[in-house]
């Protein structure tokens, strides 16, 4: 029998959880929808001056993209778990902890970096300034990896649970509390021509943690729900 | 070797850190401990409010007002060494598969949450006299907020998980990852307080006259006193609902039925 | 002794709703997390009958 090495079966996890995610497209699609659809409530709710807009901008698109990210959360490990697959990986060569890591980028994948893509334009609905919008792009690329990290962890403690959606956002949320600050501090101090790389490199040391420890705490839990 | 007779041999007396992971024995040391602790918050209870309420001259800036300091501030920091307790417990049992460890993390969740909530209304009773509103955005009440969202998600995951054993050791994975955010959580609620300058209304800190100082010391031991009695009750319950089938809590639940 | 007057004590100079409120919440809330330990104890003898 042909051995096969770990960066393979990262790969044909990764590569599967991507297949899996284009042919749920309406799932997929809906996440990026509903992000549209919550950054425009808000002006409809507060008003349309520009202003003010403009102000609060950062904190509505990062705020919509957070939700629509928990969104997709529940999904992550759920469905592995209910076919049997989840245990099939747990007994692989490969630490549970780095098929974790590569779950996650391809939820990344699927989530974030759609959602990245359309930001820019809901960022020009709000009248955001060039330097604005790519410190904004900027926080969203580093805060969504944050956000499919952490969150993660929740979708793993909430793994066999029915209807895990709001849990997941509850378990979550208070943990992201950091990352959505200093998304939107940075956008805030470069709108305002203040230094702002500071907010950046922290999100990048906040990055780096996540993404060492979210997997150790993603295989912990799901070793939990699994035995 | 006799099965039966190893099993009904009582647990090593001998000293060890576990000797009192044995649930019966931990369930007869706290019951001899709840009163004594009962004594100390009453008694301490009744010095500090005695202290604080008839004693403690009046604030020159805030009035009598600032009486409610006298609650706020012992119940805010009950709520955090509760989930550093909590979250260690928790940690303890998860590495040593102790049911007890378990149980005491559990049992000590919902008294933190309170302790929380009432940390927030009576922040919010303060706020309102002396700053003009009901609710401030400031660092530190901020945090207390997060932190009662991170007592309520750690009992809505316990509860959302039915099999008792790994709704606790989730539960308690759970604890462990809060308390390692906590200290980042309010660092970056610091940070976001002090740069949004126009919202914020910093709490000036006054160098605290000594009888407001004293009772507010006391009160915190009387709350501390008060949440060991109230978490170790509610260990012990806990201890003899699911011990229930054992020989000793059978007798002791006879015996407490036979006293009511 | 601060107070001039039992009245002066309650009405804390004005301050009493706060003052008393807060003390009166958290009396309530203290006292409630213990009547429910009360009442689980007595569930639980209750339920140790009828195994």
């Amino acid at each position: 029998m042909q051995k096969i090495s770990t960066l393979e079966i990262l790969l044909a996890v990764f590569k599967r959880d991507i297949s899996l995610a284009l042919r749920r497209q309406s799932d997929t699609l809906g996440a990026v929808f509903f992000f549209a659809l919550v950054v425009s409530l808000f002006p409809l709710a507060i008003g349309p001056e520009t202003k003010l807009l403009q102000q609060i901008a950062p904190g509505i698109i990062w705020v919509s993209a957070l939700l629509a990210v928990m969104l997709s959360l529940s999904r992550l490990f759920n469905d592995d778990y209910q076919d049997g697959v989840l245990e099939q990986l747990a007994l692989s060569i490969c630490p549970l902890a780095l098929i974790a890591v590569a779950k996650i980028l391809a939820h990344w994948t699927y989530t974030g970096l759609i959602l990245l893509c359309i930001s820019p334009v809901l960022a020009l609905q709000f009248n955001l300034s060039g330097i604005a919008i790519e410190v904004l792009l900027i926080t969203l690329f580093i805060g969504t990896l944050i956000l499919s990290f952490i969150g993660s962890i929740g979708a793993a403690l909430t793994v066999g649970l029915k209807s895990s959606g709001a849990l997941i956002s509850l378990l979550v949320l208070p943990l992201l509390i950091p990352v959505l600050i200093l998304g939107t501090l940075a956008v805030d101090a470069a709108t305002a021509n203040l230094p702002y790389s500071v907010y950046l490199y922290i999100l990048l040391a906040l990055a780096v943690l996540a993404s060492f420890f979210a997997p150790l705490a993603c295989a912990a839990a799901l070793r939990i729900a699994l035995d | 070797m006799d099965i039966k007779s190893t099993l009904s041999k009582p647990p090593s007396s001998s000293w060890n850190w576990f000797l009192f992971a044995a649930p019966s024995r931990f369930y007869f040391l706290a019951k001899k401990i709840i009163p004594l602790c009962w004594a100390l918050a009453f008694v301490l209870g009744a010095i500090g409010l005695i202290m604080g309420l008839l004693y403690a001259p009046t604030d020159a800036q805030q009035g009598d007002a600032y009486r409610i300091i006298f609650i706020h501030v012992p119940a805010a920091w009950m709520s955090m060494l509760l989930y550093v307790a909590m979250a260690f417990w928790g940690a303890m049992g998860l590495i040593f598969n102790a049911r007890l460890a378990y149980r005491l993390s559990n049992s000590i969740a919902i008294t933190g949450a309170l302790m929380t909530f009432i940390a927030l209304w009576t922040g919010a009773l303060w706020g309102k006299p002396t700053w003009g509103t009901w609710w401030v955005w400031d660092a530190r009440l901020t945090s207390e907020l997060i932190l009662l969202f991170l007592y309520i998600a750690y009992l809505s995951l316990y509860s959302a998980i039915e099999d008792q054993r790994k709704a606790s050791k989730a539960a308690s994975l759970l604890a462990i990852i809060g308390v390692v955010n906590v200290p980042i959580i309010y660092f970056s609620v610091k940070w976001w307080n002090t740069l949004h300058q126009g919202a914020s209304i910093t709490v000036t800190k006054t160098s605290m006259q000594s009888t407001m100082l004293m009772a507010m010391l006391i009160m915190t031991f009387a709350f501390w006193a008060y949440a060991f009695a109230v978490i170790l009750s509610r260990v012990n319950q806990k201890t003899l609902d699911e011990e229930s089938h054992t020989d000793w809590a059978l007798t002791e639940l006879k015996r407490l039925k036979a006293t009511i | 002794m601060i107070w001039n007057s039992f009245s002066d004590f309650i009405s804390m100079h004005g301050y009493g709703p706060y003052v008393w409120g807060s003390f009166g919440l958290t009396l309530a809330l203290l006292v409630i997390e213990v009547i429910q330990l009360r009442l689980q104890r007595k569930k639980l003898i209750a339920m140790s009958d009828l195994t």
